[in-house]
């Protein structure tokens, strides 16, 4: 894995991101040229004794004496063996580097987690190759894996290019074969190479018993460290993986950093340090970077849980701002999904769009902007300074961080969040204080894709908010379940009921998987009659409702089957992942040509790479959605970016930046499969050289034969990068795709515009 | 001061209007084109031209520059539609502009003449600004009647699919007949032939593959007498090569409708190309005689 360019290399030890050998070799030489001490095949059992004399007892039994430790370890742990006859032979492998490096062999991959599944993938994933792959499985089913993964080798299984065979081990290993014990019996097969992918133990145990004390119980915890990296164990040092930090380079500038701190200086300042000090130079107040770290960590509630070394990291992510009184820190509808903290001052909440004298004051110490982190979409309030303030911006993967790793901070945030999201909802002149009932009654209930949490005639008056996910409201007409209307994330729904005082007059299902805030109805009530201002703005929405469905009772007798029609499609899209879409295209098959001009364009404008493929996916009633981006609002492809590469920019694209680094991570997240791997080509001569010469491929991706001959200079050891739609960002004219379109096929569509009822009637 | 980035409240301007190059911003350039056609025509009706209307008088001249102005710019749909430059045009706007300019051509030329013709360049040029018309009309048709099929025809099945699955039953047929007599298995890998598909462009676009393998092997096999030991394996091909004769009637439509897709553009550009020679001709010609 690399790191983030912007990150300086402080260590002596060089550093290219490349292959594993690579690296390896100049890291070999490095180290004999600094004339380091390199222990090969001493692996360490116990380690005794204090600061300046400890003693490591290796598996030998030899005894090596050292004053201070430095664990770099990572998290992995030596990888766990193949037990069975022969299991010392060479083409015993524990990793798989370049699955390409391999042609017509029979090989068998063991272990049923992620890391066996993907080696089996990537081994099978050209049939050019010409390997047979088999998949060997201790269990009855892959359970330990990721479901994306589970997926795609079940397919790869049905397609024939791979076999798995579950409730297996292995009884003998010998050169060009293998004895396997399955359910059936010993069956001897034909085997070239082997690769053992079985999981290692984790190195806490170890770590632990050098008396290393860890932040809490669970398994994601890390060493607790000062800020030199030292354990609680005074003179046990703990840098990389294992102290939190996965990337390459960080690990070596710690390993710097420490041996520095261990040789005495003390002065020496965090390789990261320029970074902060250049965000941080701009604010008034004249603090060093570390009584800003102190300073931002007391001031904002959700932090104090953070230690020194924990809050440098998250500053890495994380911007100060500082702004003057009355300046705009947000605007209403713009795009943004990050979390704000205000160390100092404080700020404005324009609750009422048209009235920007109409505020609620949020203090210092608070947070803001928390709708967005949670539902991912546009702010709900413009938001400005009070006072001249400084507010910290964190970015919505670290915020996701910090609420997985502090409790306090995730019920901090999800009690701010349910109150501040009412407040907005029904904005008229509320107060905290007149929610603390209903908060108390309200509860956070996760419900799965297609699970209703209102059925239509049944008699419930408890209120709703869609939290994150969409919702769909359904009637049954004529014995048919017709699709009223898409509530995205921030909408509510179940006042009819309680307003009428009559039985649910629809179903109301989530759309995807939602997080849906549950008020209870009888509170519910009582807040209506203190509050009667509240209680008209909910009869006017009521009364669109009301209206809308007026119109479906109309419009059913009329032309019954257009409704179906819609409703069907509405059906479809939903299925398509509409539901958790902000912004998607789709195909009408009514004018499509199959010209791929839509392809050829989107490679033309990225460098070379189309990011959508036009025929493949689903179609239904002539309408097609292609293997392209969604834009969801919670992106799965950001769920796991070591190198927090991908983005959501200001038009709502998530778009993946240059500091990717390859991993792959995203390509297998995204369950819509539109994100693919590749080196992007060499540039093409000009178009007219194309067509008056005949020079180059001409428009759109060159071929696989053109790619491999004109390979890009000094790219040979580029590796691929992951490459997905970002709604041709920063082009004026909008997506490629959908101006190149000769007929008018392409179209992008967000799905609150489209799935309306409203829409009835009006495609094309 | 340092600030967060600024975000763009408005959102680009984005083409999320759903209707065809035909009806592109409620038929705008139809519109233009008819009001274009329409003044044309007054023009000639009004102007009186001495001894009779022709190309060489004033308004003839105007007609002839407007008409030659209008073929370059309609030839330069082809530069466009490959060069995806950024800005904020939209190809479809383009070819509703082309379609319907294209159209009033007929009008403006056919003022343009004069209603002189006669076996010269002259004539020679409106002849082929007339056979690109008429293939324009004809693709234009075709643009507006195939789509519906081509997508009814491979439903989600893509054209890599097709054949990924063509190749896989072939080389299924050819591990399965391995066993069989040696004449029975000459049967059936007849039908195993990657030429086989789709044959040369007549048969592409009318979809008549009478000499289909496919289908002669299964005639063929449907009279065999197979051996008891042969008879399963029979059954087996038997079933693959139905499949394959499916997935060749998809994979023949498609190419079928993709073919008549753009069959039309192998006259209507070539012509264009000669038009611009005769129109050069014409020009410098009109001048030389002046």
């Amino acid at each position: 894995m690399a790191t983030p360019n912007q990150l300086v290399l402080r260590s002596d030890v060089h550093f290219q991101a490349g292959k594993r050998e690579d690296i390896l070799d100049l890291w070999t030489q490095n180290a004999a040229d600094a004339g380091v001490n390199v222990r090969y095949n001493a692996e360490v059992n116990q380690v005794s004794g204090q600061i300046g004399n400890f003693s490591l007892t290796l598996t030998s039994g030899e005894i090596v004496l050292g004053e201070t430790i430095i664990l770099a370890l990572g998290t992995q742990g030596n990888p766990n063996l193949m037990r069975c006859d022969g299991s010392t032979l060479p083409h015993i492998q524990y990793s798989l580097d370049d699955p390409a490096a391999y042609v017509d062999e029979h090989i068998f991959v063991f272990g049923g987690g992620d890391a066996g599944i993907e080696n089996a993938m990537g081994l099978a994933a050209d049939p050019a190759q010409g390997n047979i792959v088999t998949l060997v499985n201790r269990s009855s089913e892959l359970a330990r894996a990721k479901d994306a993964n589970i997926k795609s080798i079940l397919s790869a299984q049905q397609a024939g290019r791979i076999a798995i065979l579950h409730e297996t081990t292995p009884s003998l290993i010998e050169p060009g074969f293998i004895t396997l014990n399955t359910p059936q019996g010993s069956q001897r097969l034909a085997c070239d190479r082997v690769i053992a992918r079985l999981g290692s133990p984790p190195p806490r145990q170890f770590v632990e018993s050098m008396g290393v004390e860890f932040t809490s119980e669970s398994r994601e915890a890390f060493p607790k460290l000062s800020p030199t990296f030292e354990t609680t164990t005074p003179g046990i040092h703990v840098i990389g993986a294992l102290a939190g930090y996965p990337l390459i380079k960080h690990c070596m500038n710690q390993g710097y950093d420490v041996v520095e701190f261990i040789a005495g200086n003390t002065a020496l300042k965090p390789a990261d340090e320029p970074i902060l000090e250049a965000k941080l130079k701009n604010l008034p107040g004249n603090r060093t970077v570390a009584e800003w770290l102190e300073f931002l960590r007391t001031e904002i509630e959700i932090l104090s849980g953070l230690s020194a070394l924990n809050m440098r990291e998250f500053l890495l992510d994380s911007e100060v701002h500082s702004f003057d009184a009355d300046e705009v820190v947000f605007a209403r509808n713009s795009i943004g999904s990050s979390l704000f903290g205000i160390a100092d001052g404080g700020v404005l909440v324009q609750i009422d769009p048209n009235n920007a004298q109409v505020t609620v004051p949020i203090s210092a110490g608070s947070i803001f902007g928390e709708v967005g982190l949670i539902s991912g979409r546009r702010r709900g309030a413009t938001i400005r300074a009070s006072v001249p303030s400084i507010v910290m911006e964190i970015p919505r993967t670290a915020a996701l961080k910090l609420m997985a790793t502090s409790p306090e901070a995730r019920a901090a945030i999800n009690r701010i969040t349910t109150e501040r999201h009412l407040l907005q909802i029904f904005k008229s002149g509320m107060t905290p204080e007149d929610l603390a009932d209903i908060l108390a009654t309200s509860e956070v209930i996760e419900v799965r894709a297609g699970q209703a949490i209102i059925t239509e005639g049944e008699l419930s008056n408890d209120v709703f908010i869609v939290r994150s996910g969409s919702l769909v409201v359904e009637r049954t007409i004529a014995g048919n379940p017709i699709f009223l209307s898409y509530l995205p994330a921030g909408s509510y729904v179940g006042e009819m009921a309680l307003i009428d005082n009559a039985p649910r007059n629809a179903t109301v299902k989530a759309a995807v998987k939602s997080q849906i805030v549950k008020l209870n109805g009888s509170t519910f009530e009582d807040l209506l009659k203190r509050k009667p201002k509240l209680a008209a703005t909910l009869e006017a929405s009521a009364s669109t409702r009301r209206k809308i469905n007026g119109f479906i009772e109309q419009e059913k007798s009329k032309f019954g089957s257009v409704v179906d029609m819609y409703s069907s499609v509405a059906g479809f899209l939903i299925e398509q992942g509409l539901g958790e879409a902000t912004d998607v295209l789709l195909i009408d098959e009514k004018l499509c040509i199959g010209c791929d001009n839509c392809e050829k364009a989107c490679a033309d404008i990225h460098d070379g790479l189309s990011r959508l493929d036009r025929e493949a996916g689903k179609t239904y009633a002539q309408l097609h959605v292609p293997t392209s981006c969604r834009h969801c609002e919670h992106p799965y492809c950001m769920t796991d970016c070591p190198a927090n590469a991908i983005h959501r920019g200001p038009d709502g694209e998530v778009f993946i930046d240059e500091t990717c680094i390859g991993c792959g991570n995203c390509q297998r997240n995204c369950p819509y499969d539109v994100i693919r791997m590749d080196t992007p080509p060499a540039a093409k001569p000009s178009l007219l050289n194309w067509m008056l010469f005949g020079a180059g491929p001409g428009p759109g991706e060159p071929d696989q034969k053109w790619k491999l001959a004109h390979k890009q200079k000094g790219a040979a050891s580029a590796g691929k990068v992951a490459i997905k739609c970002d709604m041709c960002k920063g082009k004026d004219g909008g997506p490629a795709c959908v101006r190149a379109c000769p007929t008018g096929a392409a179209i992008r569509i967000s799905p609150e515009n489209f799935l309306s009822v409203t829409q009835l009637g009006q495609r094309r | 001061m340092s600030r967060p980035p600024k975000t763009n409240v408005n959102r680009r301007t984005r083409n999320d209007h759903h209707e065809s190059f035909l009806r592109h911003k409620n038929f705008l350039w139809l519109k233009r084109a008819a009001g274009l056609s329409l003044i044309a025509i007054l023009g000639y009706a009004l102007i009186d031209v001495r001894p009779h209307p022709n190309g060489g008088s004033a308004y003839g001249y105007t007609l002839g520059i407007l008409c030659t102005g209008l073929i370059i710019w309609l030839m330069l749909l082809g530069l466009r539609k490959r060069a995806m430059t950024p800005g904020a045009w939209s190809l479809k706007a383009w070819v509703s502009a082309h379609v319907y300019l294209g159209l009033s051509l007929i009008v403006l030329a056919t003022l343009h003449t004069g209603f002189q013709f006669g076996w010269n360049v002259h004539t020679l040029a409106y002849v082929l600004m007339m056979i690109v018309i008429i293939t324009g009309i004809y693709g234009v048709i075709v643009y507006v009647r195939l789509p519906t099929a081509l997508g009814a025809n491979r439903g989600e099945v893509t054209q890599k699919l097709m054949v990924e699955e063509l190749v896989g039953l072939d080389r299924q047929l050819s591990i399965l007949a391995r066993p069989l007599t040696s004449d029975l298995a000459a049967i059936v890998l007849v039908s195993v032939d990657p030429k086989n598909i789709a044959g040369g462009v007549w048969r592409r676009m009318t979809n008549q593959h009478p000499n289909c393998k496919t289908r002669a092997a299964l005639d063929q096999l449907a009279r065999a007498v197979p051996s008891a030991t042969d008879a399963p394996i029979l059954a087996e091909i038997q079933t693959l090569l139905d499949r394959k004769a499916s997935v060749l009637k998809m994979v023949r439509t498609h190419i079928q409708i993709r073919s008549l897709l753009v069959a039309w553009l192998y006259i209507h550009v070539p012509a264009t190309f000669g038009l611009l020679a005769a129109l050069t001709a014409h020009v410098v010609s009109v001048f030389f005689y002046w």
